[in-house]
Protein backbone atom coordinates (compact mmCIF):
# COMPACT_ATOMS: atom_id res chain seq x y z
CA UNK A 1 0.00 0.00 0.00
CA UNK A 2 1.13 3.37 -0.78
CA UNK A 3 0.73 7.14 -0.12
CA UNK A 4 1.60 10.21 -1.61
CA UNK A 5 3.01 12.90 0.65
CA UNK A 6 4.64 16.00 0.41
CA UNK A 7 7.20 17.63 2.64
CA UNK A 8 10.37 19.24 2.65
CA UNK A 9 13.90 18.06 3.73
CA UNK A 10 16.58 21.11 4.74
CA UNK A 11 14.98 23.35 2.79
CA UNK A 12 14.03 21.31 -0.13
CA UNK A 13 10.56 19.75 -1.25
CA UNK A 14 9.88 16.32 -1.66
CA UNK A 15 6.94 15.00 -3.26
CA UNK A 16 6.42 11.14 -3.83
CA UNK A 17 4.96 7.81 -3.15
CA UNK A 18 6.10 5.89 0.18
CA UNK A 19 5.60 2.47 1.19
CA UNK A 20 3.04 2.93 4.21
CA UNK A 21 5.25 0.02 5.62
CA UNK A 22 8.29 2.06 6.15
CA UNK A 23 9.51 4.99 8.40
CA UNK A 24 10.69 7.89 8.13
CA UNK A 25 14.31 7.11 8.66
CA UNK A 26 13.93 4.14 5.87
CA UNK A 27 12.85 6.73 3.46
CA UNK A 28 15.52 9.69 4.87
CA UNK A 29 18.32 6.91 3.99
CA UNK A 30 17.35 4.65 1.61
CA UNK A 31 15.57 6.63 -0.55
CA UNK A 32 16.83 10.10 -0.04
CA UNK A 33 20.38 9.06 0.84
CA UNK A 34 20.46 11.43 4.16
CA UNK A 35 22.40 8.80 5.79
CA UNK A 36 23.59 11.74 8.67
CA UNK A 37 19.78 9.77 10.39
CA UNK A 38 21.54 6.55 12.01
CA UNK A 39 20.01 3.29 12.66
CA UNK A 40 20.79 2.21 16.48
CA UNK A 41 18.48 0.32 18.65
CA UNK A 42 15.00 0.59 16.30
CA UNK A 43 12.77 1.18 19.20
CA UNK A 44 13.32 5.09 19.98
CA UNK A 45 15.44 4.37 22.80
CA UNK A 46 19.06 5.84 21.69
CA UNK A 47 18.23 8.21 19.32
CA UNK A 48 20.65 8.04 17.38
CA UNK A 49 17.95 8.79 14.39
CA UNK A 50 16.31 11.61 15.54
CA UNK A 51 15.92 14.59 13.26
CA UNK A 52 13.58 17.71 13.77
CA UNK A 53 9.87 17.85 12.63
CA UNK A 54 8.92 21.14 12.52
CA UNK A 55 11.51 22.02 15.01
CA UNK A 56 10.93 19.38 17.29
CA UNK A 57 12.97 15.99 18.16
CA UNK A 58 11.69 12.86 16.80
CA UNK A 59 13.10 9.48 16.48
CA UNK A 60 12.43 8.51 13.23
CA UNK A 61 13.22 4.88 13.37
CA UNK A 62 9.24 5.01 14.76
CA UNK A 63 7.94 7.48 13.14
CA UNK A 64 5.72 6.17 10.14
CA UNK A 65 6.67 8.25 6.89
CA UNK A 66 3.16 8.53 5.74
CA UNK A 67 3.17 10.88 9.04
CA UNK A 68 5.83 13.22 7.91
CA UNK A 69 3.29 14.88 5.29
CA UNK A 70 3.29 18.34 5.36
CA UNK A 71 6.14 18.90 7.47
CA UNK A 72 9.40 20.74 7.20
CA UNK A 73 12.57 18.08 8.44
CA UNK A 74 15.97 19.13 9.57
CA UNK A 75 18.64 16.21 9.34
CA UNK A 76 22.20 17.13 10.39
CA UNK A 77 23.04 17.61 6.44
CA UNK A 78 20.96 20.87 7.19
CA UNK A 79 22.52 22.25 9.60
CA UNK A 80 25.74 23.81 8.70
CA UNK A 81 25.75 26.99 6.44
CA UNK A 82 25.60 26.63 2.70
CA UNK A 83 29.26 27.15 2.28
CA UNK A 84 30.40 24.45 4.46
CA UNK A 85 30.84 26.78 7.49
CA UNK A 86 29.99 24.85 10.37
CA UNK A 87 27.18 26.06 12.75
CA UNK A 88 27.60 27.40 16.21
CA UNK A 89 26.21 24.07 17.89
CA UNK A 90 28.60 21.69 15.49
CA UNK A 91 31.34 24.13 16.36
CA UNK A 92 31.02 23.74 20.19
CA UNK A 93 30.73 19.80 19.96
CA UNK A 94 34.53 19.76 18.10
CA UNK A 95 35.67 22.12 21.03
CA UNK A 96 34.64 20.33 23.32
CA UNK A 97 36.01 17.02 21.58
CA UNK A 98 31.96 15.83 21.84
CA UNK A 99 32.67 13.45 19.41
CA UNK A 100 34.47 10.29 19.17
CA UNK A 101 32.70 7.37 17.22
CA UNK A 102 30.04 9.73 15.90
CA UNK A 103 27.31 7.67 15.61
CA UNK A 104 25.19 9.89 18.40
CA UNK A 105 26.40 12.97 17.00
CA UNK A 106 23.79 13.63 14.34
CA UNK A 107 20.72 13.29 17.02
CA UNK A 108 22.96 15.37 19.62
CA UNK A 109 23.45 18.03 17.81
CA UNK A 110 19.89 18.22 16.04
CA UNK A 111 18.18 18.04 19.61
CA UNK A 112 20.80 21.07 20.84
CA UNK A 113 20.20 23.27 17.92
CA UNK A 114 16.35 22.86 18.65
CA UNK A 115 17.42 23.68 22.32
CA UNK A 116 19.29 27.05 21.35
CA UNK A 117 16.44 27.82 18.57
CA UNK A 118 14.00 27.44 21.64
CA UNK A 119 15.72 30.86 22.60
CA UNK A 120 14.51 29.37 25.97
CA UNK A 121 16.70 29.14 29.02
CA UNK A 122 17.80 25.88 30.68
CA UNK A 123 19.48 25.06 33.94
CA UNK A 124 22.06 22.08 33.75
CA UNK A 125 19.86 19.39 34.63
CA UNK A 126 17.03 20.33 32.50
CA UNK A 127 20.00 20.61 29.88
CA UNK A 128 20.94 17.01 31.01
CA UNK A 129 16.82 15.93 30.92
CA UNK A 130 16.31 17.06 27.58
CA UNK A 131 19.78 15.21 25.79
CA UNK A 132 18.78 11.98 28.02
CA UNK A 133 17.23 10.63 24.50
CA UNK A 134 20.66 10.32 23.16
CA UNK A 135 22.63 7.35 24.29
CA UNK A 136 26.35 7.72 23.82
CA UNK A 137 28.60 5.08 24.34
CA UNK A 138 31.95 6.65 23.96
CA UNK A 139 32.17 10.09 26.00
CA UNK A 140 30.85 9.73 29.30
CA UNK A 141 28.58 12.70 28.29
CA UNK A 142 30.57 15.61 30.23
CA UNK A 143 32.10 16.94 26.77
CA UNK A 144 28.73 16.60 25.41
CA UNK A 145 27.49 18.46 28.36
CA UNK A 146 30.01 21.20 28.17
CA UNK A 147 29.48 21.25 24.23
CA UNK A 148 25.53 21.58 24.98
CA UNK A 149 26.23 24.28 27.86
CA UNK A 150 28.77 26.13 25.13
CA UNK A 151 26.10 26.25 22.52
CA UNK A 152 23.56 27.78 25.06
CA UNK A 153 25.73 30.16 25.97
CA UNK A 154 24.27 32.71 27.89
CA UNK A 155 21.14 30.37 28.09
CA UNK A 156 22.38 28.16 30.93
CA UNK A 157 22.01 29.40 34.57
CA UNK A 158 22.99 27.52 37.88
CA UNK A 159 23.34 30.48 39.92
CA UNK A 160 21.64 30.51 42.90
CA UNK A 161 19.52 33.61 42.44
CA UNK A 162 18.21 32.01 39.02
CA UNK A 163 14.68 31.67 38.53
CA UNK A 164 15.89 28.19 37.29
CA UNK A 165 17.90 27.41 40.42
CA UNK A 166 16.30 24.48 41.81
CA UNK A 167 19.29 22.56 44.09
CA UNK A 168 20.08 23.04 48.21
CA UNK B 1 10.02 -2.28 7.45
CA UNK B 2 6.80 -2.76 9.56
CA UNK B 3 4.32 -5.37 9.12
CA UNK B 4 1.72 -3.19 8.37
CA UNK B 5 -1.17 -4.49 5.57
CA UNK B 6 -4.17 -1.28 5.65
CA UNK B 7 -3.00 2.21 6.95
CA UNK B 8 -6.00 4.54 7.10
CA UNK B 9 -6.45 7.78 8.53
CA UNK B 10 -8.99 9.75 10.31
CA UNK B 11 -9.59 13.88 10.32
CA UNK B 12 -12.13 13.82 12.70
CA UNK B 13 -13.80 11.54 15.52
CA UNK B 14 -16.61 10.61 13.90
CA UNK B 15 -14.89 9.58 10.85
CA UNK B 16 -12.54 7.28 13.12
CA UNK B 17 -15.65 5.68 14.61
CA UNK B 18 -17.37 5.12 11.40
CA UNK B 19 -13.78 3.48 9.67
CA UNK B 20 -13.82 1.11 12.99
CA UNK B 21 -17.53 0.11 12.61
CA UNK B 22 -16.68 -0.87 9.32
CA UNK B 23 -13.80 -2.70 10.04
CA UNK B 24 -13.40 -4.46 13.68
CA UNK B 25 -9.78 -5.12 12.92
CA UNK B 26 -8.72 -1.88 12.55
CA UNK B 27 -5.70 -1.19 15.06
CA UNK B 28 -5.83 2.34 16.67
CA UNK B 29 -2.40 3.95 16.69
CA UNK B 30 -1.54 7.16 18.02
CA UNK B 31 2.13 8.16 19.00
CA UNK B 32 2.91 4.58 17.70
CA UNK B 33 5.38 4.25 20.54
CA UNK B 34 3.98 1.42 22.22
CA UNK B 35 2.12 -0.18 18.85
CA UNK B 36 5.19 0.11 16.56
CA UNK B 37 7.27 -1.33 19.36
CA UNK B 38 4.85 -4.58 19.34
CA UNK B 39 5.49 -4.55 15.95
CA UNK B 40 9.17 -4.33 15.64
CA UNK B 41 8.78 -7.26 17.97
CA UNK B 42 6.85 -9.50 16.28
CA UNK B 43 4.11 -9.44 18.87
CA UNK B 44 1.67 -7.69 15.91
CA UNK B 45 1.51 -9.18 12.55
CA UNK B 46 -0.24 -8.12 9.34
CA UNK B 47 -1.84 -4.79 11.16
CA UNK B 48 -4.59 -2.76 9.50
CA UNK B 49 -3.95 0.43 11.96
CA UNK B 50 -6.09 3.52 12.14
CA UNK B 51 -4.22 6.53 12.92
CA UNK B 52 -5.62 9.37 14.93
CA UNK B 53 -2.76 11.69 14.31
CA UNK B 54 -4.77 14.42 12.16
CA UNK B 55 -7.40 14.39 14.68
CA UNK B 56 -6.26 17.44 16.35
CA UNK B 57 -9.57 18.50 18.17
CA UNK B 58 -8.27 15.70 20.76
CA UNK B 59 -5.16 17.28 21.30
CA UNK B 60 -7.23 20.04 23.41
CA UNK B 61 -6.48 20.38 27.24
CA UNK B 62 -8.52 23.18 28.88
CA UNK B 63 -10.77 23.54 32.25
CA UNK B 64 -14.72 23.31 31.88
CA UNK B 65 -16.62 26.04 33.17
CA UNK B 66 -18.14 23.71 35.96
CA UNK B 67 -14.02 22.94 36.87
CA UNK B 68 -13.58 19.67 34.59
CA UNK B 69 -10.07 19.26 33.48
CA UNK B 70 -10.41 18.09 30.21
CA UNK B 71 -7.78 16.64 28.32
CA UNK B 72 -8.01 15.01 24.52
CA UNK B 73 -6.59 11.63 24.51
CA UNK B 74 -3.89 13.14 21.77
CA UNK B 75 -2.09 15.40 23.87
CA UNK B 76 1.63 13.98 23.83
CA UNK B 77 3.15 14.02 27.74
CA UNK B 78 5.48 16.92 26.24
CA UNK B 79 2.03 19.23 26.05
CA UNK B 80 0.99 17.93 29.40
CA UNK B 81 4.14 18.68 31.00
CA UNK B 82 4.56 22.13 29.43
CA UNK B 83 0.55 23.15 30.03
CA UNK B 84 0.71 25.79 32.50
CA UNK B 85 -3.10 24.98 33.47
CA UNK B 86 -1.97 21.42 34.79
CA UNK B 87 1.01 22.51 36.05
CA UNK B 88 -0.84 24.44 38.51
CA UNK B 89 -3.79 22.36 39.30
CA UNK B 90 -2.79 19.05 39.18
CA UNK B 91 1.13 18.86 39.23
CA UNK B 92 1.37 15.16 39.82
CA UNK B 93 0.47 14.41 36.42
CA UNK B 94 2.69 16.75 34.62
CA UNK B 95 5.43 15.30 36.95
CA UNK B 96 4.51 11.59 36.08
CA UNK B 97 4.62 13.18 32.13
CA UNK B 98 8.00 14.49 32.40
CA UNK B 99 9.09 11.31 34.29
CA UNK B 100 8.34 8.99 30.81
CA UNK B 101 11.09 8.02 28.47
CA UNK B 102 12.73 10.48 27.13
CA UNK B 103 12.06 13.96 25.45
CA UNK B 104 11.82 12.33 21.76
CA UNK B 105 9.40 9.67 23.22
CA UNK B 106 7.34 12.47 25.00
CA UNK B 107 7.02 14.35 21.89
CA UNK B 108 4.84 12.11 19.97
CA UNK B 109 3.16 9.56 23.06
CA UNK B 110 -0.14 10.43 23.76
CA UNK B 111 -1.92 10.09 27.49
CA UNK B 112 -4.57 8.00 25.37
CA UNK B 113 -2.38 5.59 23.90
CA UNK B 114 -0.48 5.19 27.23
CA UNK B 115 -3.98 4.74 29.10
CA UNK B 116 -5.49 2.27 26.40
CA UNK B 117 -1.72 0.06 26.06
CA UNK B 118 -3.29 -1.12 29.75
CA UNK B 119 0.35 -1.51 30.91
CA UNK B 120 0.39 -1.36 35.03
CA UNK B 121 3.78 0.60 34.62
CA UNK B 122 2.23 3.10 32.26
CA UNK B 123 3.25 6.64 33.80
CA UNK B 124 0.49 8.20 33.69
CA UNK B 125 -1.52 5.82 35.44
CA UNK B 126 -0.68 6.13 39.02
CA UNK B 127 -1.35 9.54 39.05
CA UNK B 128 -4.77 9.13 36.89
CA UNK B 129 -6.05 6.35 39.56
CA UNK B 130 -5.06 8.70 42.46
CA UNK B 131 -7.53 11.82 40.55
CA UNK B 132 -10.23 9.48 40.21
CA UNK B 133 -9.91 10.17 36.25
CA UNK B 134 -13.35 9.06 34.26
CA UNK B 135 -12.56 8.37 30.58
CA UNK B 136 -15.23 9.36 27.59
CA UNK B 137 -15.67 6.53 24.90
CA UNK B 138 -16.83 7.36 21.78
CA UNK B 139 -18.71 4.77 19.57
CA UNK B 140 -20.28 5.02 16.00
CA UNK B 141 -23.34 5.46 18.29
CA UNK B 142 -22.78 7.56 21.00
CA UNK B 143 -20.88 7.80 23.95
CA UNK B 144 -19.60 6.81 27.58
CA UNK B 145 -18.34 7.68 30.63
CA UNK B 146 -16.27 5.28 32.45
CA UNK B 147 -13.72 5.59 35.74
CA UNK B 148 -10.00 4.93 35.17
CA UNK B 149 -10.23 1.73 37.25
CA UNK B 150 -12.90 0.26 35.67
CA UNK B 151 -10.82 0.40 32.59
CA UNK B 152 -7.93 -1.48 33.50
CA UNK B 153 -9.29 -4.99 33.15
CA UNK B 154 -5.65 -7.06 33.61
CA UNK B 155 -1.84 -6.53 32.07
CA UNK B 156 -2.69 -4.86 28.08
CA UNK B 157 -6.56 -5.28 28.28
CA UNK B 158 -8.75 -2.60 28.74
CA UNK B 159 -12.22 -2.17 28.96
CA UNK B 160 -12.40 -0.50 25.23
CA UNK B 161 -15.70 -2.21 23.36
CA UNK B 162 -14.68 -3.05 19.54
CA UNK B 163 -15.68 0.12 17.75
CA UNK B 164 -14.92 2.58 20.71
CA UNK B 165 -12.42 5.04 20.67
CA UNK B 166 -11.08 7.02 24.00
CA UNK B 167 -11.43 11.18 23.01
CA UNK B 168 -10.87 12.30 26.32
CA UNK B 169 -9.58 12.54 30.14
CA UNK B 170 -11.93 13.77 32.83
CA UNK B 171 -10.90 14.92 36.14
CA UNK B 172 -13.85 16.28 38.25
CA UNK B 173 -13.47 19.33 40.62
CA UNK B 174 -14.17 17.35 43.52
CA UNK B 175 -11.65 15.56 43.02
CA UNK B 176 -8.46 18.54 42.89
CA UNK B 177 -9.73 20.94 44.20
CA UNK B 178 -8.50 21.58 47.67
CA UNK B 179 -5.79 18.50 47.13
CA UNK B 180 -2.09 18.33 47.32
CA UNK B 181 -0.45 15.81 46.03
CA UNK B 182 2.78 14.23 45.11
CA UNK B 183 4.37 11.76 42.80
CA UNK B 184 7.43 9.01 42.66
CA UNK B 185 8.62 7.38 40.43
CA UNK B 186 11.08 4.31 40.94
CA UNK B 187 13.21 3.25 38.65
CA UNK B 188 16.81 2.38 37.88
CA UNK B 189 17.82 5.71 35.81
CA UNK B 190 15.99 8.98 35.64
CA UNK B 191 15.28 8.54 32.33
CA UNK B 192 13.92 6.38 29.37
CA UNK B 193 13.44 3.79 31.96
CA UNK B 194 10.24 1.41 33.13
CA UNK B 195 9.31 2.48 36.28
CA UNK B 196 9.58 -0.12 39.52
CA UNK B 197 7.01 1.64 41.20
CA UNK B 198 4.80 4.53 40.51
CA UNK B 199 3.00 6.09 43.33
CA UNK B 200 0.94 9.12 43.44
CA UNK B 201 -0.96 10.23 46.17
CA UNK B 202 -3.20 13.58 46.70
CA UNK B 203 -4.51 14.42 50.22
CA UNK B 204 -7.02 16.90 51.40
CA UNK B 205 -5.89 18.33 55.04
CA UNK B 206 -7.99 19.83 57.97
CA UNK B 207 -6.69 21.40 61.08
CA UNK B 208 -3.78 18.80 61.54
CA UNK B 209 -5.98 15.86 60.49
CA UNK B 210 -6.56 13.89 57.11
CA UNK B 211 -10.19 14.60 55.66
CA UNK B 212 -9.65 12.52 52.64
CA UNK B 213 -6.67 10.36 50.80
CA UNK B 214 -6.16 9.06 47.59
CA UNK B 215 -3.27 6.59 46.62
CA UNK B 216 -2.54 5.53 42.99
CA UNK B 217 0.04 2.77 42.82
CA UNK B 218 1.56 1.31 39.25
CA UNK B 219 3.66 -2.02 38.44
CA UNK B 220 2.54 -2.72 42.44
CA UNK B 221 0.23 -5.58 41.01
CA UNK B 222 -1.05 -6.61 37.14
CA UNK B 223 -3.02 -3.45 36.97
CA UNK B 224 -2.54 0.23 38.12
CA UNK B 225 -4.54 0.18 41.66
CA UNK B 226 -5.65 2.06 44.46
CA UNK B 227 -5.10 1.92 48.22
CA UNK B 228 -8.52 1.88 49.16
CA UNK B 229 -8.35 -0.10 52.85
CA UNK B 230 -5.19 2.93 53.45
CA UNK B 231 -7.32 5.31 52.28
CA UNK B 232 -10.19 4.17 54.68
CA UNK B 233 -8.03 4.31 57.48
CA UNK B 234 -6.57 7.52 56.84
CA UNK B 235 -9.76 8.96 56.68
CA UNK B 236 -10.04 11.66 59.68
CA UNK B 237 -6.86 10.66 61.37
CA UNK B 238 -4.24 13.26 62.66
CA UNK B 239 -1.29 13.23 60.55
CA UNK B 240 1.72 11.78 62.78
CA UNK B 241 4.13 9.66 61.75
CA UNK B 242 2.68 7.06 63.07
CA UNK B 243 -0.30 7.26 60.46
CA UNK B 244 1.66 7.48 58.02
CA UNK B 245 3.34 4.38 58.64
CA UNK B 246 -0.09 2.35 59.24
CA UNK B 247 -1.27 3.76 56.22
CA UNK B 248 2.08 2.34 54.30
CA UNK B 249 1.34 -0.80 56.13
CA UNK B 250 -2.28 -1.29 54.57
CA UNK B 251 -0.96 0.57 51.04
CA UNK B 252 0.99 -2.97 50.86
CA UNK B 253 -1.86 -5.31 51.45
CA UNK B 254 -4.03 -3.70 48.55
CA UNK B 255 -0.62 -4.73 46.53
CA UNK B 256 -0.62 -7.82 44.54
CA UNK B 257 3.09 -7.32 43.90
CA UNK B 258 5.17 -9.61 41.83
CA UNK B 259 8.60 -10.67 41.23
CA UNK B 260 9.88 -9.96 37.72
CA UNK B 261 13.04 -9.45 36.58
CA UNK B 262 12.72 -5.64 37.72
CA UNK B 263 12.59 -6.35 41.53
CA UNK B 264 11.64 -9.20 43.64
CA UNK B 265 8.28 -9.15 44.97
CA UNK B 266 9.70 -8.31 48.74
CA UNK B 267 11.38 -5.29 47.28
CA UNK B 268 8.31 -4.49 45.62
CA UNK B 269 6.42 -4.13 48.77
CA UNK B 270 9.01 -2.63 50.86
CA UNK B 271 8.95 0.05 48.24
CA UNK B 272 5.19 0.44 48.48
CA UNK B 273 5.32 1.14 52.27
CA UNK B 274 8.04 3.47 52.33
CA UNK B 275 7.52 5.40 49.33
CA UNK B 276 3.64 5.81 50.16
CA UNK B 277 4.72 7.62 53.29
CA UNK B 278 7.36 9.49 51.45
CA UNK B 279 5.04 10.85 49.32
CA UNK B 280 2.42 11.89 51.88
CA UNK B 281 4.45 13.60 53.51
CA UNK B 282 5.04 15.99 50.78
CA UNK B 283 1.46 15.77 49.53
CA UNK B 284 0.83 17.13 53.28
CA UNK B 285 2.55 20.36 52.70
CA UNK B 286 1.26 20.70 49.12
CA UNK B 287 -2.37 20.96 50.94
CA UNK B 288 -1.24 22.91 53.26
CA UNK B 289 -0.56 21.05 56.26
CA UNK B 290 2.56 20.99 58.59
CA UNK B 291 5.14 19.18 57.66
CA UNK B 292 5.34 15.69 59.45
CA UNK B 293 9.04 15.51 61.09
Amino acid sequence: MFKRIAFTVNGKAYNFEVDVRESLLDVLRSHLGFTGAKQGCGVGECGACSVLIDGVPYDTCIYLAVWADGKDIKTIEGVAEKNGELSDVQKAFVEEGAVQCGFCTPGLVLTTTALKESGKDYTREELKRELSGHLCRCTGYQSILKAAEKSLEGHVCTCVDSPHYKGK
Amino acid sequence: MYDIKGYFDAETVSEATALLADNPNLKLIAGGTDVLIKMHGGQLEDAELLSLRKIKSLENIHVAEDGTIIIGAMATFSMIFHNPILKDLIPILTEAAISMGGPQIRNIATIGGNVCNGATSADSASSLFALNAQLRLQDKNGERVVPIREFYLGPGKVALNPGEILTEILIGPKDYQGFGGQYIKFAMREAMDIATLGVAVVCKVQSGNFEEVRIGLGVAGPTPLRCLEAEEYAKGKKITSETLAEIGKLAVKSAKARTSWRASKEYREHLVEELTQRALKIAVVNAGGAEVV
